[in-house]
């Protein structure tokens, strides 16, 4: 059974299933208890299981992510929530340097399994130091997982999958798609980590995007089916580590791929995705290079406008799409 | 609390107080081994060496239980033997090998051994520090009647997760107790350069835990001030700030002039070496006989010997292993 729910819900109702079935579980971060979060998304939890497991922190990130290191090295599953994936910067030390090699140095001897939820994205006007998009940082770090879910159903079956996992992952929101609904199955339904999906089939073109340019591109897949251009997109889910089938599957078939992405373009994850694809057989196959559309490379501006322009929009992907098909760049 | 202890040795009995000073004998050969087998070329990289601070290891952890958590420093080996981890593994790991604590992977700076509550060595100055509150919220959760003992040194009193860290496990009331190592220099920076405050207990106060600082020279003391802490922690007292003011006889690491002191500075200090107290008072008091302290002496270098031959005989990590332990 399954009924529409938003993506804040999703991710809520994630928890709190997580929560009622473990013990171990538990949610801490800034303002995440009687506020119900920044963002609203642990609205009620606090009601439910009290501040010992929906726990406010003071503004501290690195202990934060400190406390996620000890506890989960102990024997409990924590959740923290970094506010908005601009301060996780604040976090850094914590997780890159203990939380992702601890399992490593300790040759095997421990697990550190936690989940940092963090919103990411431009789009809300919060200007440069509370847009970023930083999942390919972690991706860069051996150790970490990154799962970035695009839609309601995914973020509450990865969420229940990265609770359930035994390493440290962080798990990117977006805060546009918090009011976005879809169908949400009911129950305990963890989905795996690792594993692509193609959300829409096509056969002219293969569009892999992340996060809320997912949502875009099957806008974009829409608008290029009225005029005959078949675009199959692909969602990898989890951006480390990556399932690399479906998508150079996908490209095999269709011989055109643009990837996109809202972080900006130099040192973003189209750069690994392409890199993926140029490697593999796909590369046998393709008839166009390779085409990335993702931010500029500049701060998130202020300017609604300037804001808009920064980041991948529907029409910027149909027309790229469209060129890539018709005149093969 | 539930016992004051008193008396010079603050309740120890003979037992205890022998196998406290065969510790700090042990780490000391263990150091000057260690020294000694980089010096020939068997163990790359570099260390950092405890010589000196043996007092402030045993005397801590001695106060603690088997099943109490510790978080250690990169100044590690001694935190290590004193939890009670075999120095056939700690060698072995020393040289890199598959039999190590950490298969050979984590090296003098990573030594753990999970198996007696010791959660690891860290690089990174102050690293552990946060986890510790981690750690404590743990034990709070799971009802446990355990605690985690941090170790850091006096430069990781500068760090602002050190800050986080204390304040957090004030406000949630967490198990933890903080021992600052104070050996005067974070690597070249004395403390007297590096802070306005005489003592790094004194920071406790921002925190409104109780802060102490003590002879960390003097083994029984920080026994005494770390039982406290361990028995306030326990009963739900929350965590406690202990500076131990010691001294690291060596340079800070391989690469140190040791341009920033004088040897006259470290000569002052060895007057006052811990396991040359220890052994004195245990002697004065009757316990000890100069026999004895020779017959620990042979047994400690008996035990490093057949380190090094475990360590040696031991194999290297298979090449085909290289990616394990990444993902679990």
């Amino acid at each position: 059974m399954s009924r529409e729910l938003t993506y804040a819900e999703a991710v809520r109702e994630a928890m709190d299933i997580a929560m009622e079935r473990d013990p171990r579980v538990f949610l801490f971060g800034e303002d995440v208890g009687v506020y119900g979060g920044a963002f609203g998304v642990s609205d009620g939890l606090f009601q439910k299981y009290g501040p010992e497991r929906v726990r406010d922190t003071p503004i501290s990130e690195a202990v934060i992510a400190g406390v996620a290191t000890g506890a989960a090295m102990t024997g409990m599953r924590p959740i923290a929530e970094i506010q908005f994936m601009d301060f996780i910067t604040l976090s850094m030390e914590q997780l890159v340097l203990q939380a992702a090699k601890l399992r490593f140095m300790l040759g095997g001897k421990v697990e550190v399994p936690f989940v940092l939820r963090t919103p990411a994205g431009a789009g809300t006007g919060a200007a440069a130091q509370h847009s970023e998009s930083l999942e390919n940082w972690f991706v860069h770090v051996p150790g970490i997982k990154v799962v970035m879910p695009s839609s309601p159903a995914d973020a509450k079956g990865l969420l229940l999958g990265a609770i359930e996992d035994p390493n440290p992952v962080i798990f990117v929101e977006h805060k546009l798609l918090y009011r976005t609904k879809g169908p949400v199955p009911e129950g305990y339904t963890p989905l795996p980590l690792s594993k692509s999906e193609v959300k829409r089939e096509g056969t002219d073109l293969t569009i892999v995007a992340t996060s809320l340019m997912v949502m875009r591109a099957l806008e974009a897949a829409e608008i290029l089916a009225e005029e005959g251009i078949s675009v199959e997109v692909v969602d990898p889910r989890t951006l480390k580590p990556l399932d690399e089938g479906p998508i150079v599957q996908s490209v095999v078939k269709t011989g055109r791929v643009l990837i996109v992405h809202e972080a900006v373009r130099t040192g973003g994850y189209g750069g690994e995705l392409a890199a993926v694809i140029a490697e593999s057989e796909a590369f046998d196959y393709l008839d166009a290079p390779i085409k990335r559309l993702a931010g500029l490379d500049i701060p998130v501006p202020y300017n609604r406008d300037l804001e808009r322009q920064m980041v991948p929009q529907v029409d910027n992907i149909v027309t790229t799409a469209r060129k890539l098909v018709r005149e093969g760049r | 609390m539930t016992s004051h202890p008193s008396g010079p040795f603050a309740g120890l009995d003979p037992a205890q107080l022998e196998a406290m000073l065969h510790q700090m004998l042990l780490i000391r050969a263990f150091e000057e081994t260690a020294e000694e087998l980089y010096f020939q070329g068997m163990i790359h990289g570099t260390m950092h060496l405890s010589i000196g601070q043996e007092g402030s290891a045993v005397g801590s952890i001695a106060a603690l239980r088997r099943d109490d958590y510790i978080l250690s420093t990169h100044r590690g080996h001694g935190h290590c033997i004193a939890k009670g981890a075999q120095v056939g593994g700690m060698m072995a790991e020393f040289m890199g090998k598959e039999t190590g604590y950490c298969r050979g992977r984590g090296g003098s700076m990573h030594m753990a051994d999970v198996a007696t509550g010791n959660l690891g060595a860290n690089g990174i100055v102050a690293g552990g520090v946060p986890m510790a509150a981690g750690v404590g919220l743990s034990i709070q959760m799971q009802r446990q009647e355990k605690v985690i003992l941090v170790f850091f040194g006096d430069g990781a009193a500068n760090e602002g997760a050190f800050h986080e860290s204390l304040n957090l496990a004030s406000i949630w009331n967490l198990p933890v107790i903080y021992l600052c190592e104070n050996n005067q220099y974070a690597m070249s920076m004395s403390v007297a350069r590096s802070m306005n405050v005489d003592d790094v207990s004194a920071r406790a106060a921002s925190y409104n835990i109780p802060g102490v600082t003590v002879d960390g020279n003097d083994t029984i003391a920080v026994y005494a001030a770390t039982l406290a802490a361990a028995e306030r922690a326990r009963s739900g007292g929350g965590p406690t700030l202990i500076e131990a003011k010691t001294y690291r006889y060596k340079g800070h690491s391989k690469s140190d002039k040791q341009r920033y002191r004088t040897k006259e500075e470290v000569q002052e200090w060895q007057e006052k070496d811990p396991i040359g107290r220890l052994s004195r008072q245990m002697i004065d008091a009757g316990l000890l006989t100069d026999a004895d302290l020779t017959a620990l002496e042979q047994r400690v270098a008996d035990e490093i010997q057949e380190a090094i031959a475990y360590a040696q005989a031991s194999p290297d990590p298979d090449p085909a292993s290289i990616m394990e332990g990444v993902y679990a």
